[in-house]
């Protein structure tokens, strides 16, 4: 079977979840699609997966109620040896990027991390994937009889749920105990669309100018426009913008529609971030300045006096 | 206490990637510590200053050039190195069976490995070793103390960070606040001429590697690179809003 562990939160499927199934059924393994659903108090999510997989297993449990990755890559290993898995899918969020290598060895299957596509012709598995800080693209293959697959966020369309709904099986797991606990959280909350839902992202960087320069420049023009904003590690490093907003190597990836900069100098570990966005527009005092490299609209000059002109030209 | 960073040596962001004959070609490139792995090797040299009777160990797998980095550290402060040299290009997975066999015999109680692979752009390293060790990971860590055998800190987790508190032995992979990583100063380069960096031979460790690089290529997205001059600052934005909303069709 090929198995694919359901991203879920707040009660509903995950859009990546969308995207393994897509992933799934053209994978090229055989067997049926196989959807296993962790967590507690799931049975929307299970009847919402059911519609676009051929199996459900669901393992609805007090214990899974807080993600663990000692504990999920236990349960997904367990589950794929007994069902005799030769392909497991894995979200490429935070958790599914930090369980799967577990899962990995436990399996002593290759791991295909990140994959943008893939496909699997007489049983060796062929996927590209960004290396180089999203720079290059790389051709890997995975020769095994079982093979652990983690997706990109947002490479793979989501798939369009039938109206058959697949059989569910509640599964026994033996788990492990927690080891790592955890005592606080704080959640990125922000009243703005989220960046990685985004269709328009403007984001800024140190050519703001201050704090207050971003409110009324990034913030201001998103807007207008109904986007959400990102930052650089420059100015969430000086403190004017939270970490959540940060786009690139140690911030998030973003692949909205079209991606303003205004005052980012466009360095490769900002690039590895957006630089797959379909339309890139840059606002830069400097011509030379790396971003407009990459971009495909862009006005060289003053921020401070651009912006404010583009805020008032969308108004009208 | 035993600390191991792991160390990877990567291309200097700053450094154009060259490809030759489908494979990144690194031949006559700048090379430098990643990043990542600095913060780990920073964080453990603040453990051992902050009193903990604790014994800095640096590991890199790969080739020769390898040694260069783990040179780097040791000037920085790591008390030793070993290298186990390889010319394979190894994935992540099997590169942590070799990590977890020298944390074993180097009788090691924490790992510190980067938190994302500036080449790879893998995250795999420190889970693999940690599950191959049959230890905890904490992944993505902008926070650390220790007291005793109990490690406590912050990471990124799925919508924000958490706090977590976890038992040695253990994995930390590092993230971006961790730390400022130093740099080495010349006393210390002077220093760590002298300072014992072992070479071992890649056999003992029977590692095969599980995935193959078949090609590699750049693929530059065609960009309209259409650039305005923003003088008359109004007329440059009313042209600009134009061309997103009616060529480009990205806006309303
Ligand atoms: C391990 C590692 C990870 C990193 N991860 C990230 C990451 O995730 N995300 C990230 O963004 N960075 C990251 N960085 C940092 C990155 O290298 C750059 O330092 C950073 O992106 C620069 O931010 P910036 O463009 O805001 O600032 P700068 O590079 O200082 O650029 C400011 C730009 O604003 C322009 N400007 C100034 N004033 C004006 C004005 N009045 N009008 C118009 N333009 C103006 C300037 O011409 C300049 O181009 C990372 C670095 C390392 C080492
Ligand atoms: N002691 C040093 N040795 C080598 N390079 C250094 C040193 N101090 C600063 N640099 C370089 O100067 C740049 C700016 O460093 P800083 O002033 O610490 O922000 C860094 O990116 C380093 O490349």
């Amino acid at each position: 079977m090929i198995l694919m562990v359901v991203e879920h939160a707040n009660g509903k499927l995950s859009k990546s979840t969308y995207e393994m199934a897509t992933c799934a059924r053209e994978l090229g393994r055989e067997g049926p699609v196989t959807a296993l659903v962790l967590g507690y108090a799931t049975a929307t999510v299970a009847n919402e997966v059911a519609l676009l997989v051929d199996q459900v297993l669901v393992a609805d449990h007090a214990e899974l109620a807080q993600y663990d990755p000692e504990i999920w890559s236990a349960a997904v290993a367990q589950i794929a040896s007994e069902g005799d898995a030769n392909a497991v899918l894995i979200g490429g969020s935070r958790s599914g990027r930090e369980y799967s290598p577990r899962v990995a060895v436990k399996l002593d299957a290759p791991l295909l991390e990140d994959v943008v596509s893939v496909v699997s012709t007489e049983g060796v598995v062929l996927a590209e994937r960004y290396t180089y800080l999203a720079r290059v693209t790389e051709k890997v293959t995975a020769d095994a009889p079982v093979v652990v697959i983690t997706l990109k966020q947002a490479a793979f369309a989501a798939a369009t749920s039938g109206t058959q709904a697949a059989e569910q099986f509640d599964v026994e797991l033996t788990l492990p105990q927690r080891r790592v606990q955890i005592t606080g959280k704080s959640l990125e909350k922000s009243s703005r669309i989220s960046l990685a839902e985004a269709e328009i992202v403007v984001a800024g960087g140190r050519g703001v100018g201050s704090a207050e320069g971003f409110r009324t420049l990034v913030e201001g023009l998103a807007d207008v426009l109904g986007a959400a904003v990102g930052a650089t590690r420059a100015i969430v490093d000086t403190g004017w913008r939270p970490y959540s907003e940060q786009v690139g190597q140690t911030g998030k990836t973003v692949q909205p529609k079209i991606y303003i900069a205004i005052g980012i100098s466009g360095a490769v570990q900002h690039l590895s971030g957006m630089g797959k966005s379909k339309c890139i527009v840059a606002i830069n005092k400097d011509a030379d300045a790396p971003i407009f490299k990459v971009a495909d609209y862009g006005i060289v000059g003053d921020v401070n006096q651009i912006v404010p002109a583009m805020i008032a030209a969308v108004r009208k | 206490m035993r600390i191991l960073a792991l160390i990877r040596q990567v291309l200097d962001a700053e450094e154009t990637v060259r490809i030759r004959a489908g494979e990144v070609d690194l031949s006559a490139s700048k090379l430098v510590v990643d990043t990542m792995d600095e913060y780990g090797v920073e964080q453990a040299l603040r453990i051992r200053e902050s009193g903990v009777d604790a014994e800095v160990i640096a590991l890199a797998i790969g080739a020769e050039r390898n040694r260069e980095a783990l040179r780097t550290v040791l000037a920085m402060g790591a008390d030793c190195a070993i290298h186990v040299t390889t010319e394979l290009a190894l994935d992540p997975i099997a590169l942590s069976k070799v990590a977890a066999q020298v944390a074993q015999q180097e009788k090691i109680d924490l790992i510190f490995c980067g938190g994302q692979q500036a080449d790879w752009d893998s995250h795999a390293l420190g889970a693999a070793t940690a599950e191959r060790l049959q230890w905890p990971q904490a992944t993505w860590v902008s926070a650390l103390e220790i007291h005793g055998q109990t490690l406590t800190g912050r990471h990124d987790a799925e919508d924000g960070s958490e706090m977590f508190s976890v038992q040695l032995p253990a994995v930390v992979t590092t993230q971006q606040g961790l730390n400022e990583p130093r740099y080495p100063t010349v006393p210390n380069i002077m220093r760590a001429k002298k300072k014992e960096l072992r070479v071992v031979s890649m056999e003992s460790f029977q590692v095969e590697p599980k995935l193959k690089v078949i090609g590699a290529e750049i693929q530059v997205r065609a960009r309209l690179h259409k650039i305005l001059d923003g003088k008359d600052a109004s007329a440059a934005a009313a042209e600009l809003v134009e061309l997103l909303r009616n060529e480009a069709r990205v806006i309303a």
